[in-house]
């Protein structure tokens, strides 16, 4: 069926948090293995060892973020630049325009957990839903010929057979630097939902309409966080390390400057 | 986005095709016999021809036959249905021409309706497109129309409709362009929605080395240098040298001359159709930035 359920029981998806993330990529490696060697058609690399390109369902951007020019009042200490790296998978979207473009039925979202998947044994390899998604989560496998994307580990989390400590997508159980939750984002009361809350966790590309169920966690400007308060009481905690250090040079070396200042 | 042969060759030249069943199907002109036999053999080698070179699009074409599934909510789907149910209505209406004499007058008109259909289901698989402002404007399906009805007037060998259509088909696509260079700027999708991240974003590191399905399929950057040239070139040879050319008594040097020159621009006017427009996933890429630049300068002009 390529409408879209009027609901769905749950959405499960992934919140990302983009103050954490420190760009190591072990989130694609985690995919990309999983994803190949379970789940349906693997996804395969062209000319690896050459001019490499590949089929991932995860990919990390980095972008450089300039604050924009505001009067130095308006934020004390002033913002200064920062990088950002960035996260990018299917974000399983509720009124997902890759299902309903599809002509075959191959594409569709699961009414029970609201995750979207590819039913790889009907896909016909249009590339069309890969025009329809803003966010590039789509990608035609070059091998196999059908259209790969994130299931959102779909075999992993339903998995009886695996601790369940282990019942996480692969992205989120194996990043270091805990930027990546997983959980049902249509209970406002589950981690993620909170943790979205909390933090003002944002759509991406809001105007495009399709309503994704992953939320990003902007990033703390940097700069301000635990910036030491000024106060006419006494001087920083670390200002005995900001004073000026002595330039006229001492002993041997105070002589040897003079001397061959001399010359 | 990547200007698949496949795919400008199939909206071309299936879409004259089509065209030239509308004007047969209406009885301009009313042909029986041998004659018929060779205006539906050319309107069939063009539709079903370019029906076929869409099929070389497929990665996986041995599913193709499931593209009629559905209907409901895939303009891709309703193409499918649309395309076979014309070529069918089109084959009992130009058999009973060719080999019994007879026109069955309401059926090539049902006949014709469902070819302007399909046409019009293959320019709403674009249209709807958000992601690629570009094509997401009703400029859209009016140009695949009257580029369609132009050649098929071109093709069944009425002068006048010709003329006046390949005028309109001209004007529709000067219209598209001027919409359509305009569209991604009104779309509002930038870096900053994108990313939704606060100030000046931009591309610091590409998430891998080489490129990719993505940047191969949507983030095409062809040579534009000559998009301007091309565009004069596509407006030429599509509408203005054959709508002149009606205008002159016509045989067949001067059809045949005017058909191949609008088909060559109508394939050029594809290509760039293809080779210019811009999907919005580009910006996770750093693409599109002086597009989004000069539209900022515009609106400060």
């Amino acid at each position: 069926m390529t409408t879209l359920p009027a609901s769905t029981e749950r959405s499960l998806g992934l919140v990302i948090d983009l103050d954490t993330c420190v760009g190591c990529h072990a989130c694609v490696t985690a995919c990309k293995g999983w994803n190949t060697q379970n789940y349906g058609a693997p996804l395969s690399d062209q000319d690896a060892y050459g001019d490499a390109s590949g089929t991932f369902l995860n990919r990390i951007h980095s972008f450089q973020v300039t604050p924009d020019a505001q009067p130095i009042s308006d934020v004390v200490p002033p913002r200064l630049a920062q990088t950002v790296h960035f996260p990018k998978s299917c974000l399983h979207c509720e009124d997902a325009p890759c299902v309903t473009v599809c002509p075959t039925g191959a594409s569709y979202k699961r009414v029970e957990d609201g995750i979207v998947l590819v039913n790889e044994d009907a896909c016909m390899g249009c590339g069309l839903c890969a025009w329809a998604c803003p966010y590039g989560a789509r990608e035609v496998d070059e091998a196999a010929g059908v259209m790969k994307k994130c299931t959102l580990c779909v075999d992993r989390i339903y998995n009886e057979n695996i601790p369940e400590t282990e019942r996480q997508p692969a992205c989120v159980r194996t990043c270091p630097a805990g930027a990546r939750h997983f959980g049902d984002l249509s209970d406002p009361d589950s981690d993620v939902s909170r943790l979205v809350a909390a933090r003002g966790g944002v759509d991406l590309m809001p105007e495009q309409g399709t309503v994704p169920v992953n939320k990003y966690l902007p990033p703390r400007p940097k700069d301000t966080i635990a910036a030491p308060e000024m106060t006419d009481e006494g001087e920083d905690v670390l200002a005995p390390f900001l004073a000026p250090v002595a330039e006229t040079p001492q002993g041997f070396l105070g002589w040897l400057d003079r001397t061959l200042e001399k010359i | 986005m990547h200007p698949a042969p496949s795919v400008i060759i199939f909206s071309s030249l299936s879409g004259a095709g089509f065209g030239l069943l509308v004007f047969l199907g209406l009885g301009l002109p009313t042909v029986t016999g041998w004659v018929a036999f060779v205006f539906y053999a050319i309107a069939y080698l063009l539709s079903v021809g370019g029906l076929l070179a869409a099929a070389a699009h497929l990665k996986n074409p041995k599913n193709g036959y499931k593209s009629f599934r559905e209907w409901r909510s895939s303009w891709l789907s309703r193409e499918a249905w649309a395309a076979v149910a014309a070529l069918l209505v089109m084959a009992v209406y130009a058999g009973a021409q060719v080999f019994a004499g007879v026109t069955l007058a309401p059926l090539g008109w049902l006949g014709a309706a469902l070819s302007l259909v399909t046409v019009f289901t293959t320019s709403m698989i674009y249209t709807q497109l958000r992601t690629v402002p570009r094509w997401n404007q009703w400029g859209t399906p009016v140009l695949f129309l009257l580029a369609a009805l132009a050649g098929g007037a071109l093709l069944s060998g009425n002068p006048n409709a010709a003329g006046l259509l390949l005028l309109a088909a001209g004007a529709a696509q000067l219209w598209h362009w001027w919409k359509g260079d305009r569209r991604f700027a009104e779309a509002g999708t930038t870096m900053r929605t994108a990313t939704r991240l606060k100030g000046q974003v931009s591309l610091w590191e590409k998430p891998h080395t080489g490129e990719n399905y993505l940047t191969r399929e949507m983030v095409y950057q062809v040579g534009r240098r000559h998009a301007l040239k091309l565009r004069v070139i596509a407006i030429l040879a599509m509408a203005a040298i054959p709508a002149a050319l009606t205008v002159i008594p016509m045989h067949h040097g001067t059809a045949a001359l005017a058909i191949l020159l609008h088909l060559g621009g109508v394939l050029t006017s594809r290509w760039l159709f293809f080779a210019e427009a811009e999907h919005v996933v580009g910006l996770y890429y750093g693409a599109h930035g002086n597009l989004l630049a000069n539209s900022a300068e515009r609106s400060l002009a």
